[in-house]
């Protein structure tokens, strides 16, 4: 406990940038939950084929420690465009090979948990392969940099070096701190306001409320859900730059407890409604990092599914309850 | 029965099915094919039926695990395919259950196999029951992700607890008690043709370190007990109240199903069916460690339940089957077996929707939407 006094500010800021994101892959469960009522479980495959996008382009662009400010600029800049194109097209991708066949057929909802799972492996386990698979098109030699050891972790060069802007309570807040926050808190912003005002955003609610009569008022249905899953890929995509920035290694299954925790998150905060999905984040995030001040770090998972558990208990559709989609008993 | 209700648009001159012309068979060739195929199992893993038998691993050994995958299907099936509740974290109880017979046989106290089993039993249905009562109010797909919740709970506490062994683990599992009836011997076919091999036996209820079939014997006959007493649940009354809770849970609460006790119970047997599974699991590798319980074990076991289709007991035997005998089958390709098992499941997924075996009510389901799409669709072009 005295532990978690004298170091409050470190632990707040550690688990607010790592709730950033959090909320940021965790507001792919929820629009994709929002508008099919299914737990896409390949969605964190998603975040992963975007942290290794962003590691690809900085290794192409020959990131290095200690560039100049416009060169930073430019390599942050260019690692977004890369993992969100990424992302999205994974997500799309998924969205047409695993879902679309199964729900043309009106397959029960637990079977799209298993191609959901079915996917999630296959995507992994591409990334996981694909010194291999370089090997058969006969890249390996041109691609090595990219694709060695590839079921190890791979490194990226810290291009951002953490520098102490300012001090809160002993606890030097670095660049890539406030940058991770605020970067993932305006990316929310826009995209409250695009599922808020946007043509397309008001197609997203419509469907989540109600498909059928969205049908029957001329949404088209298929074409809404692609862009929800593009509009997730691409928060995962972003959440996988921050990731990146901030922690600096992925793997092929890098995924995989990320995005339960993100799904924790999601669910926390009241899975469907976008809000819910940024506080549930943050309180992820946090929570975590208090209680493994607490209890010891090696408890951190225990503490926030613990926490999961006791907030569904006494609050069972979340903290902000569903608003995306209507409201079921 | 299904003949007699159809409407002459579904109706087809067919020849009985494979499923009525077994059932018609009479009652004394029923019994003497089942003996038949009972044997043929027991003796499966000294057969070494080419192409079958595994080359890189003993296949006692890898019948040992298909054995014990089908023992969890069979309990997971009695949360997932009867009750209806999607429980991704039941890997959660078979921990439960391997542990307790490393904690009373090894670590902390030496008691008798015998007497331990059935505790195990009993600590994972309780278990079951205190994860249940509280969870069991949120709705399905919360539980999903409470039961993940739990299941890696279970999981950090025995990498973090000393008293549990730790990351190490617990080795040393000592073996059950055996007697020695008769010795069994094993077929070789290295010569073209089969011949009996009379040096290479398995000792009946040996449970040695070396010969891993009697341990595939031993989960045999805890699997055949557990069919029966699954075939007795499920055609009683609880079976039907489980039914009803799935299909329907407002319909069943009013007439007068009480729902909640129902899906504990459910979940209280599966739960003790996962951890006497973890407790055969223990037994035969002497040795587990929190690694042996990973999440990735409880997604597989519902892939089990699911791929063969939920809530018929054949057909998730059959899914296990396929979800454990498969990798190790092809071992030789040993980095591309996830792959093409995610690729198995996508495929899977779309083409079998229902699973390999689906129960019977869902094939009836099935067949009245399809007649009532038939007639709609009359209607609608008249």
């Amino acid at each position: 406990m005295q532990n978690l006094i004298d170091n409050f500010f470190a632990y707040t800021i550690t688990g607010l940038t790592i709730g950033a994101v959090y909320a940021l892959v965790a507001l792919g469960y929820t629009l994709v939950y929002g508008v099919l009522r299914l737990i896409n479980f390949a969605h964190s495959e998603v975040f992963m084929y975007g942290t290794f996008a962003a590691l690809w382009v900085v290794m192409l662009l020959g990131g290095r420690p200690g560039a100049g400010v416009g060169q930073v600029i430019f390599w942050v800049a260019m690692m977004f465009v890369a993992a969100m194109a990424m992302s999205g097209f994974i997500a799309v991708l998924l969205e047409r090979v695993a879902y679309r066949p199964l729900r043309k057929r009106n397959a029960p909802p637990l079977i799209a948990l298993i191609s959901a799972i079915g996917a999630s492996f296959v995507l992994a386990e591409i990334m996981g392969l694909r010194s291999r698979i370089t090997g058969w098109v006969g890249l390996d030699d041109n691609l090595r940099d990219y694709v060695r050891n590839s079921r190890n972790n791979a490194g990226m060069p810290t291009i951002i070096a953490p520098q102490p802007i300012f001090t809160v309570g002993g606890y030097h807040v670095t660049n890539v701190d406030v940058f991770v926050i605020v970067g993932a808190i305006a990316i929310m912003v826009v995209l409250d306001q695009f599922v808020k005002r946007s043509r397309l955003g008001r197609g997203i609610r419509a469907v989540a409320m109600d498909p059928e009569s969205a049908a029957l008022m001329g949404v088209n249905r298929d074409r809404v859900i692609q862009v929800t899953f593009l509009v997730g890929g691409v928060m995962a995509g972003a959440a996988a730059v921050f990731y990146m920035l901030k922690i600096g290694i992925t793997r092929y299954d890098a995924g995989f407890i990320l995005g339960v925790k993100a799904f924790t998150a999601a669910v926390l905060g009241g899975i469907g409604n976008l809000r819910g999905a940024l506080l549930g984040g943050f309180i992820l995030g946090l929570a975590e990092n208090y209680g493994s001040a607490v209890v010891g770090s090696q408890w951190k998972d225990v503490v926030a599914f613990v926490l999961l558990i006791l907030i569904l208990l006494f609050r069972p559709t979340g903290l902000l309850g569903e608003s995306l989609g209507k409201a079921r008993a | 029965m299904s003949t007699t209700t159809s409407t002459p648009a579904a109706r087809k001159p067919t020849s009985p099915g494979f499923r009525e012309r077994v059932t018609n068979l009479p009652k004394a060739v029923k019994i003497l094919l089942w003996v038949l195929f009972a044997i043929f199992l027991f003796l499966l893993p000294l057969l070494n039926i080419p192409f079958i038998t595994t080359e890189g691993s003993d296949f006692g050994g890898v019948l040992f695990t298909v054995a014990t995958y089908v023992l969890v299907a069979l309990g997971l099936n009695i949360v997932v395919g009867y009750a209806g509740l999607l429980d991704l974290g039941y890997v959660g109880f078979y921990a439960i259950g391997a542990y307790t017979i490393g904690v009373l046989t090894s670590e902390h106290a030496h008691m008798s196999w015998v007497v331990v089993v059935p505790i195990a039993i009993v600590i994972a249905m309780i278990s079951g029951i205190i994860l249940g009562a509280p969870t069991l109010r949120v709705r399905g797909d919360y539980l999903a992700i409470v039961t993940l919740g739990f299941g890696e709970i279970v999981r950090l506490t025995l990498v973090n607890s000393q008293w549990l062994g730790g990351a190490q683990g617990i080795s040393d599992i000592p073996k059950p008690p055996g007697f020695e009836l008769f010795e069994v011997p094993s077929i070789d076919w290295s010569s073209g043709a089969p011949v009996v091999d009379l040096d290479t036996t398995s000792t009946f209820l040996k449970f040695g370190i070396n010969d891993f079939v009697p341990y595939y014997w031993l989960a045999l006959g805890v699997i055949s007990l557990v069919l029966l007493f699954d075939i007795l649940v499920k055609s009683s009354r609880v079976g039907r109240a489980w039914e009803a809770t799935r299909e329907d849970e407002d319909a069943a609460e009013l007439m007068g199903v009480p729902t909640f006790r129902f899906k504990l119970l459910a979940f209280a047997l599966g739960a003790a069916i996962g951890g006497l599974s973890g407790a055969l699991f223990a037994t035969k590798a002497g040795f587990i460690s929190p690694d042996s319980f990973q999440l990735l074990l409880s997604i597989l076991f519902l892939a089990a339940v699911v791929v063969g289709g939920a809530g018929n007991r054949w057909g998730v035997i059959v899914g296990a089957i396929v979800v454990s005998y498969f990798p190790e089958r092809f071992r030789e390709f040993a980095d591309f077996r996830v792959l093409v098992f995610g690729l198995a499941l996508m495929l899977l997924a779309i083409f079998r929707p229902q699973g390999l075996l689906p129960p019977r009510r869902t094939v009836r389901a099935k067949r009245a939407d399809d007649r009532q799409a038939v007639l709609e669709e009359g209607e609608a072009s008249v």
